[in-house]
């Protein structure tokens, strides 16, 4: 059996992940991988010491998504590049599905994404999406705030068709949609509003000429002019990964959209409201419906974890703890109802 | 002897090779005088891995690489050195060289010139196939597009200045090797050719009635497996599909023009190292496909060596390989008759089958939009990863049976391989060393202001699209290197990294309980250790044989790993900083090039100063057994060779390794 003592120290461990060591980094990343209680426990402690300014205030979390064989990967490499050369520093979280018949993975993006030179600056983690109903896995989130204590730039790349997919923009500042040339696929989910709209749309591989500008002609024809100020205004942008043009102007345009959450100070309230319906997500998991009806429900769990000034995570054991309490001080109905849950600690 | 045919009725026998080179561009001067002496009527020339990719002997990337699977082959100082006192004039040479076949014909052209030859008395064969080595071979540099023009370049400039050279070699070889089907080896082949033409073709740079010269000369690489029935019919149909499509889509009307013209190295693939004696009759029962129906006869022969699964053959397994050839073609009466095929309602009826099939093969390969695009997007990859694990899923499960492998396996021991050197040949470690110093005092020695004005202008040509030959051939002279020349298209072009084909899908059925049982354990033990098993398989170094890392990459994710592949051509510090970044339970390590020593303990040295010597690395690959024995003794969990063809067990040994690894028993054996 194995002991304790193989589990990382959470307080050290956050204190060198601060310190952008990249050791430190991969074994954070696996303890929140690592589905054992105490694992788990410390993950929750691991995650409670990052400073919370630096998660809820800086840095940019990005959601990269689109069709299979649309460029991803060699998207990713050439704003990297252009970030690189920006002095920014990287983390990329590559989401892989599982096969949902051997549950293993073939998690190739990081292939796609290797340039000639070893750049200690770059963190790429591969992760597989377990089939996890609604597409990401839960560990997605919790990775990408440790990577962002550590890193300027999070990029969450995903693969998928249709709504699933653009779950990542449930997880991110900043959405961009990859589109595949000559595939009217994403078009049809976009005028049908099956697919939420993204912040950006990037119509990838434009060394193809005319099928890439046909594409980036439809797209644009079904995306609504801004209403007003207060709307962003969904910019349709083509690229070509393989010739290295136009990722300067993708990454101005991811740039863009980031200044404008900031300018309407919804950085941090989205990031907050993200954090809790993760952390609702996972008492659902761990007391199912009923645990979270005795809590006080969805609505009201959802409006105390994203008001609260608190670390989440701080909130989040209190919640775990108080449910218990109700669950060990007795089974009798009226403990369990949403008054007592109110009250607090 | 009163049965015997004068010497006029026989035919012509084939040009007889062996494919060689090792160490140093002297010593491989010294195995091709012998070998022709013994009667090999042309030279086939194997380069090693930095001369295939780019790269000068002191590149990081070719550390441990250098001379092990050819001869280094760095500037004009080494091809004169190659060819010494073999007169190019009369020599007809083939050479295994594909992202830089223009430049290491530049090379041999300037070498001839020395020799006081002129280019246009050459005579060989540049194999200048890029289109495989995406999907098989793994020795490309560039993107599909500008290698298709360096390969135009190539055949523009020979069909002009070199009448008797044949700039292409259209592989059919390493798709057979990757797995491929009768049927697909004939579509993908005759779908590159037409690639490649079509090229030509656009490109402007042979005139309307020198087009058919072109189609001339294009000659193809052919595999021949042990199935030989299958394989005489397969060439067969190779040439009726290629008369056929010269004709109607080139409009060649010349018939001499339109023969389908071919070179053969029998099968690597099926070549076992249990009981290796058995490879020599697979090789001449391999041989036997293409030589049995004369309208479909190779017109060179090059046969490995029957240890070939084992390492580098010796001078001696070489002789033996030459042999067999030469009994076939000056002893036996084959060479008497007209084609004994012909005429055979059985055959024929085979051969139909054939065409149809790759006809149809060829025909998506056209809604894919031709074969770079079928390549770009990994529909080609997909299907032989598809067929090559099929192929292993038959093995497996008895299905497919070889003797040796899965049926037969007792034996006694082999006196072939018990000899002070096991049967094989060592390359001298000195040898890179060696290799550095002389490059580094050619370097010494050479015009700098010359090799800078010959850069230039190769730079200037090549972004001008002018054809890349004459600028070659003057860097040649001036005293350019390999990575010189590499470097600045490089610079220009960009590098590549094909498709893996690896997303098939996985096999639905658990094929056998062997399967289900491994699911089990593996979801077991990543539920103990607290997160799914994840390992990591990359391929160090510059040997670009993908087959064996990408068959372990799937069946271990048929059985549940979540498995981080890196693709070809990684360093050992490319390596470990995945393995740390990932945060992988066991990384495995595909050679096949011989430098599995050096490139082991580099990434061993790496992993322990990031902290991570505790995660358990394996190696897979062609690994003698003191080599294994040393490898272990480094603190390597396992070694796999071709001899464990098991895949389940080998998963079944990974579950183990990384249980042991984290404090947990191993399991029972597997069946």
């Amino acid at each position: 059996m194995l002991t304790s003592s193989r589990f990382p120290d959470p307080d050290s461990l956050a204190a060198a992940v601060v310190d952008k060591d990249r050791p430190a980094l991969a074994r954070a990343l696996n303890l929140l991988d690592d589905k054992r209680p105490e694992a788990r426990r410390r993950a929750a402690r691991l995650l409670r010491l990052l400073p919370q300014g630096r998660l809820y205030q800086s840095g940019h979390l990005i959601g990269l998504t689109g069709p299979p064989g649309a460029g991803k990967s060699s998207l990713t490499a050439a704003l990297i590049t252009v970030w690189r050369r920006r002095g920014l520093r990287v983390a990329v979280l590559a989401v892989d599905p599982s096969s949902p018949i051997s549950g293993g993975a073939l998690l190739g993006d990081r292939l796609r994404m290797l340039s000639g030179q070893v750049d200690s600056q770059v963190f790429i983690r591969s992760l597989a999406c377990r089939g996890e109903f609604g597409g990401l896995s839960a560990e997605v989130w919790p990775m990408s705030l440790v990577m962002l204590a550590a890193f300027d730039i999070v990029l969450v790349e995903t693969v998928g068709v249709g709504q699933k997919e653009i779950d990542v923009s449930k997880l991110t500042d900043t959405t961009v949609f990859v589109a595949q040339p000559a595939s009217g696929d994403s078009i049809q989910f976009l005028k049908a509003g099956i697919m939420e709209v993204p912040h950006l749309l990037v119509v990838n591989k434009a060394d193809l000429g005319s099928t890439a500008r046909k594409t980036l002609a439809e797209l644009r024809a079904t995306l609504k002019p801004a209403g007003n100020d207060n709307d962003w205004q969904v910019p349709a942008l083509s690229a070509s990964a393989a010739r290295g043009t136009g990722i300067d102007e993708l990454a101005d345009g991811i740039e863009a959209h980031r200044a404008w959450l900031l300018q309407r100070e919804q950085l941090g309230s989205r990031r907050r409201r993200f954090q809790a319906e993760w952390l609702l997500k996972r008492l659902d998991e761990e007391f199912g419906r009923f645990g979270v009806e005795a809590l006080g429900g969805f609505p009201t769990l959802l409006a105390e974890l994203s008001g609260s000034e608190d670390s989440p995570f701080e909130l989040y054991d209190q919640l775990q703890q108080r449910f218990l309490s109700n669950w060990q001080g007795g089974l009798g109905g009226s403990r369990f109802g949403a008054k007592d849950v109110g009250d607090g600690e | 002897m009163t049965r015997e045919k004068p010497e006029s009725n026989r035919d012509q026998p084939w040009l007889m090779r062996t494919y060689s080179g090792h160490s140093s561009a002297k010593a491989s001067n010294d195995l091709y005088r012998t070998n022709l002496a013994k009667g090999q009527t042309g030279l086939s020339v194997a380069f090693d891995l930095p001369t295939q990719t780019g790269y000068d002997a002191d590149h990081p990337l070719a550390h441990g690489e250098v001379g092990k699977v050819g001869v280094p082959v760095g500037h004009i100082g080494d091809m004169e050195t190659l060819f010494d006192q073999i007169p190019l004039g009369k020599m007809n040479t083939s050479m295994t060289i594909n992202a830089t076949a223009a430049w290491l014909l530049s090379l041999y052209i300037a070498a001839a010139e020395r020799q006081g030859v002129k280019q246009s008395q050459l005579q060989g064969t540049t194999q200048n196939d890029i289109i495989k080595e995406y999907l098989s071979r793994g020795t490309y540099i560039f993107p599909p597009e500008p290698s298709l023009r360096l390969t135009t370049d190539v055949i523009s400039y020979t069909v002009n200045q070199i009448p008797k050279w044949n700039p292409t070699n259209i592989c059919s070889y390493h798709l057979q090797e990757a797995g491929a089907t009768p049927e697909q080896e004939l579509a993908y082949a005759l779908s590159t050719a037409i690639a490649v033409l079509d090229a030509i073709r656009d490109s402007g740079q042979i005139s309307g009635d020198a087009f058919s010269n072109v189609v001339g000369r294009t000659s193809f690489f052919v595999n021949a497996g042990i199935r030989f029935i299958e394989e005489c019919c397969k060439m067969r149909a190779f040439v009726e599909l290629w008369d056929q499509l010269t004709h109607e889509r080139y409009g060649v009307e010349d018939a001499k023009m339109r023969r389908f013209r071919y070179g053969v190295q029998v099968n690597s693939l099926g070549l076992t190292e249990p009981q290796p004696e058995n490879n020599v009759q697979r090789i001449v029962l391999e041989m036997l496909g293409v030589t049995l129906s004369k309208r479909a006869r190779a017109r060179a022969i090059q046969l490995p060596a029957w240890n070939e699964a084992l390492g580098l053959p010796r001078p001696w397994d070489q002789q033996w390989a030459l042999r067999m050839q030469q009994v076939l073609a000056i002893e036996t009466d084959l060479l008497e008759y007209g084609d004994i095929l012909d005429g055979s309602p059985i055959i024929a009826a085979k051969v139909e089958q054939l065409i149809r099939g790759a006809e149809a093969e060829m025909e998506r390969v056209r809604e894919e939009g031709g074969m770079i695009q079928a390549i770009e997007t990994g529909y080609v990859k997909r299907q032989l990863v598809t067929s090559h694990t099929e192929r292993m899923r038959a093995i497996e499960a008895g299905r497919l049976k070889i003797i040796g492998i899965n049926s037969f396996t007792e034996t006694a021991e082999s006196p072939l391989t018990t000899g002070s050197d096991s049967g094989i040949m060592k390359v001298d470690p000195a040898a890179e060393r060696e290799q550095i110093e002389r490059l580094r005092t050619f370097r010494a020695t050479r015009n700098t202001s010359e090799v800078e004005q010959a850069l230039l202008h190769l730079k200037d040509i090549a972004q001008s699209g002018e054809n890349i030959m004459p600028a070659s051939i003057r860097c040649a002279h001036a005293g350019v290197t390999t990575g010189e020349w590499s470097g600045v298209l490089r610079n220009i072009f960009g590098e590549y990294r094909a498709p893996t084909g690896i997303d098939i899908s996985t096999s639905k059925m658990a094929g056998s309980d062997s399967v289900a049982n491994l699911r089990e354990r593996t979801r077991k033990t990543g539920e103990m250790l607290g997160r799914p098993l994840k390992i990591l398989v990359g391929k160090p170094g510059l040997d670009g044989h993908s087959n064996g890392a990408e068959q372990i990459a799937v069946k271990a994710r048929d059985v549940g790993f979540e498995v981080v592949y890196e693709g070809i051509r990684l360093t050992p510090e490319q390596i470990v900083k995945a393995a740390e970044e990932e945060g992988v339970h066991l990384i495995g390590l595909s050679v096949l090039s011989g430098s599995h020593l050096e490139l082991v303990k580099d990434v061993r040295n790496r992993l322990e100063k990031v902290g991570l010597a505790e995660v358990p690395v394996i190696v897979g690959g062609i690994v003698p057994p003191e080599d294994e024995t040393n490898l272990k003794a480094q603190g390597i969990a396992a070694v796999y060779t071709p001899k464990n063809s098991d895949m389940n067990l080998i998963m079944a040994d990974l579950v183990d390794i990384i249980r042991e690894a984290n404090g947990l028993e191993r399991y029972h054996a597997l069946h």
